[in-house]
């Protein structure tokens, strides 16, 4: 099939960007749209042009650096898939994508559709852990927890960290991401005896990093290739309420 | 030279402990003063990283994706074995240990395979501790699935997320590492070389991959933990950005690169549908209990598979090996497919793919049935082909997905090279010729939670080289040759890009050093090899400059070291002349088709030396010698 493609060109950092033009002809269904893009790029590169930057790696949808925006939603029309596990068959011949980088104020573009998500490092790192030295575990079974409380955890932990969720968000808030992380650690015994700190700190965070608030749309949730439940933002809320009452008190 | 193992002495269930309590300690006093490195922060970085940092050491760790949470130790699906005997089924250190050994073809240290095992069962208690969400029985106990090459259910998992979860418990220790200041994370930074002093490793020269920036960093010791090397066929089921880089950096500085020829295939992967294919996806071996392998008998038989009748199929496992069947040992299902498609009978695009049916399966079971077993499987399938394989069969075809050689190390995970320690899936110590399914994750976060953390100290307590700083001159050396050779590449400017280059080594490595070797293909391919070489640093064209993030000029780098490594995984593959785990030469295999060990030969560990480019790399060898286990022939009948 032959596609046009309108994609979002950035130097660098400080650089303006614009939208550039590109046939992508013969383009087969059975590829990948990140492969469209290495084919789209060969093509650049024999014609002596820089090719399209964009973050990618394990291509199977689990380590969460590939991210673009096309037609306007985040890793594109599929529902609960990533850029790289979406296959070009769901497109048609003739066709006219807009592929831009991942749009957020805590997401600098760094080149093309590259972006800076330091700030969900910076988030975890500001909370996102059980305070547990190597070697000072107790024995894993001394701790029953009953199923239906892991699996909830592992619902929230199976966020890849991609940034969908601010992308797709009018205010690039990134309460999806934060809500994952503190519901997995918050729901389970482990993680209870920070609980507190751990919300109103990963807050605090996020909201240094730039990011919106929250008005709950769930846009974040439609969009992401995990398909993790807005639920977790409405349990973060809570315990955010909690925390900050406590904290209050605690003070006086 | 003489490799010492430096294995302590007394019984093999004691030498661990023992070891740890005679080593040297380091003042806890102290530990601040000295500076470690990590690079990668996989399963192995990530835990090395936070625990060295949490211990007081001052770390620094690298990595070149954008986050060190999404390091390739993420995609591992199935679980990480434990030799925790929560089934009642007779499980034990022993008994891991043991299947470890046997899975690996009796080629790994017994030593350091034991202590393995002997950690296993911390490693599920740290992660529990860290809120790893594994899968839990309605009691609330953990629960436990069995994987290949074990005859007790031992492997614990997080849905099909085993990888992803433990590496987002190793990278939230990391994280409170850094918020408290005693790691400092490098992201998007690429390790490009080794600095080596009066023999000692005691840094590294990187580039910042946003800005191209060329810097050194010094530091007391140097941690690899950079992973494995299966991109040196161009497709695998490795990320896109894993690379030999930094091992193969560090063999020509000196440190010595154990068993390359062992890499394992995995039979059941989504079949090539396109030259543009970038990657290949794995595909859960549980598939082969219910499905049917087959190709026509007939070469070229274009027809759509439910044209082809009956009797005019071949089900060559059954055919083959009658009692195994579907079920065959991974390595005799992969070789072969390899066989039916050389032979013109493939299946699909490219004829690289034999049918998987699950008809019978479905007339017998049920719909339903199949749909609750693999209905996740079938969804991935259809996913990335748009087939449906309830209605059509499945395509599958073999695939290189992990290396069990890597650089050689003692039962200290230190190299030859002192100062230099090497972790995961970089190193080669624990897998022997062939790892079992669900080891990777356990040795990965053994070696970094609780074996390196150890023995580094014993180094650092009795070094007496002084750190230098990032003057000193031969930190300048190499990092002038580093700058030299990122603008040899992007002066190049010749017709072909680095990708074409890449398919064309991987083609290479495939047919000669794939699945099945002989000594006709390997010889051809350590002939044509330079030849490849030749061509990329003639005519590759890498766009851009070395001052901005430049995808190309990454690749390109990283494609120059595996032209280079290529070489020697074939060089090694001809010098082994025996069959064994993931090395199969054709020249050395029963009347049935099955690997034949030599044990009398080849019961040793090679370890290959660089001499420099004009010369042939040598070979080293480290005997194997097993106190406790008797060697045996593998066999799984």
């Amino acid at each position: 099939m032959d596609l046009t493609l309108r994609v979002w060109r950035q130097k660098d950092r400080n650089s303006p960007g614009r939208l550039v033009e590109y046939d992508a002809k013969d383009i087969d269904p059975d590829m990948s749209f990140l492969e469209m893009l290495d084919v789209v790029n060969e093509r650049l590169i024999s014609r002596e042009e820089h090719p399209i930057a964009f973050d990618h790696d394990c291509r199977e949808g689990i380590c969460g650096a590939c991210s673009a925006t096309i037609n306007g939603i985040p890793h594109g029309p599929e529902r609960a898939t990533t850029v790289c596990q979406l296959h070009m068959r769901h497109f048609k011949d003739g066709d006219v994508l807009t592929i831009e980088p991942f749009r957020a104020r805590a997401f600098p573009v760094i080149r093309d559709l590259m972006v800076d998500r330091s700030a969900f490092d910076r988030i975890v790192e500001s909370g996102g852990y059980v305070s547990v030295r190597t070697g000072s575990a107790p024995e894993a079974n001394t701790l029953p927890i009953p199923k239906d409380v892991a699996e909830r955890a592992m619902d929230a932990a199976s966020c890849i960290g991609c940034g969908a969720c601010v992308a797709a968000c009018k205010n690039a808030s990134a309460m999806l991401f934060v809500a994952a992380k503190a519901s997995q650690l918050n729901g389970l015994p482990q993680g209870k005896p920070e609980k507190d700190r751990r919300v109103l700190d990963m807050v605090a965070s996020m909201d240094e990093a730039g990011f919106g608030n929250c008005t709950n749309q769930y846009e974040c949730s439609a969009v992401c290739p995990k398909s993790i439940s807005e639920d977790f933002i409405a349990q973060l809320n809570r315990e955010y309420l909690v925390a900050s009452i406590k904290q209050r008190f605690a003070r006086k | 030279m003489k490799l010492d193992s430096k294995t302590p002495p007394g019984p093999l269930a004691e030498k661990w402990a023992r070891y740890r309590s005679e080593i040297k300690l380091v003042n806890p006093a102290n530990k601040r003063k000295y500076e470690i490195i990590v690079v990668g922060s996989g399963l192995g970085g990530a835990a090395a990283a936070a625990t060295l940092g949490e211990l007081g050491y001052g770390v620094k760790c690298f990595c070149y994706q954008d986050s060190p949470r999404r390091a390739h130790s993420i995609a591992a699906q199935g679980g990480i074995n434990a030799a925790k005997n929560y089934q009642n089924d007779g499980d034990s250190v022993y008994r891991l240990f043991y299947d470890t050994i046997k899975g690996g073809d009796f080629r790994a240290r017994e030593a350091n395979v034991y202590r393995l095992a002997e950690v296993s069962a911390e490693i599920i208690d740290q992660c529990t501790a860290q809120g790893v969400p594994f899968a839990r029985e309605y009691g609330g106990h953990l629960a436990n699935r069995s994987f290949g090459g074990a005859q007790v259910s031992r492997t614990f998992y997080a849905r099909g997320q085993t990888g992803q979860q433990l590496l987002l418990g190793a990278y939230s220790a990391l994280c409170r590492q850094i918020d408290a200041g005693s790691v400092m994370m490098f992201p998007r930074t690429e390790m490009l070389d080794l600095v080596v002093v009066d023999g000692h490793a005691k840094g590294i020269v990187v580039r910042d991959m946003v800005n191209g920036k060329i810097s050194s960093y010094a530091a007391d010791a140097v941690v690899l933990a950079t992973g494995g090397y299966a991109n040196v066929y161009d497709l695998s089921t490795n990320a896109r950005g894993c690379n030999v880089t930094a091992a193969y950096r560090a063999y020509k500085r000196g440190a010595f690169f154990a068993n390359p020829c062992y890499t394992q295939i995995h039979p059941t992967c989504i079949p090539v549908s396109g030259e543009y294919q970038s990657k290949l996806t794995l595909m859960s071996e549980s598939l082969r209990n219910d499905g049917r392998v087959w190709v026509p008998k007939r070469k070229g038989d274009t027809r759509p598979p439910h044209k082809i009748p009956e009797d005019e199929r071949d089900y060559f496992l059954e055919r083959k090996y009658p009692s195994y069947g579907n079920l065959a040992p991974r390595d005799i299902s992969s070789r072969s497919a390899k066989e039916v498609c050389d032979d013109g009978r493939g299946v699909g695009p490219g004829g690289l793919g034999v049918y998987l049916d699950f008809s019978d399966a479905i007339s017998r079971l049920g719909l339903e049935t199949i749909r609750e077993r693999y209905g996740n499987l079938f969804e991935m399938y259809e996913r990335i082909t748009g087939e449906d394989a309830y209605k059509t069969p499945m395509r599958i075809y073999p695939a290189l997905h992990y290396t069990m050689g890597g650089l050689w190390v003692d039962y200290n995970l230190m190299s030859n090279l002192p100062g230099l320690h090497v972790i995961g899936e970089a190193n080669f110590s624990d897998h022997g010729a062939n790892r079992l399914g669900a080891s990777a994750l356990m040795q990965g976060l053994a070696d970094g939670y609780f074996v390196l953390p150890y023995t580094i100290g014993a180094y650092l307590a009795d070094l007496t080289h002084k750190r230098p700083s990032t003057g000193h001159p031969e930190f300048h050396k190499v990092e002038t040759e580093v700058e030299e050779r990122t603008k040899t590449l992007l002066a190049i400017n010749g017709e072909r890009s680095v990708q074409s280059i890449h398919k064309e080594l991987g083609k290479l490595m495939w047919n000669d050093a794939g699945m099945a070797r002989n000594r006709k293909g390997l010889k051809e391919a350590i002939a044509k090899i330079p030849e490849i070489r030749e061509e990329f640093w003639d005519n590759v064209r890498v766009p851009g400059d070395g001052k901005e993030i430049n995808q190309e000029l990454e690749k390109a780098g990283r494609l120059a070291d595996f032209l280079e490594f290529g070489e020697l995984l074939c060089r090694d593959a001809l010098d082994r002349e025996e069959s064994c785990g993931g090395h199969f030469r054709e020249e050395y295999q029963t009347e049935e088709g099955e690997a034949l060990r030599d044990d009398e030969n080849f019961s040793y560990v090679s370890a290959w030396e660089y001499r420099g480019e004009a010369q042939e790399p040598v070979r080293h060898k480290e005997p194997l010698v097993y106190e406790e286990v008797k060697m045996a022939t593998r066999s799984y009948k």
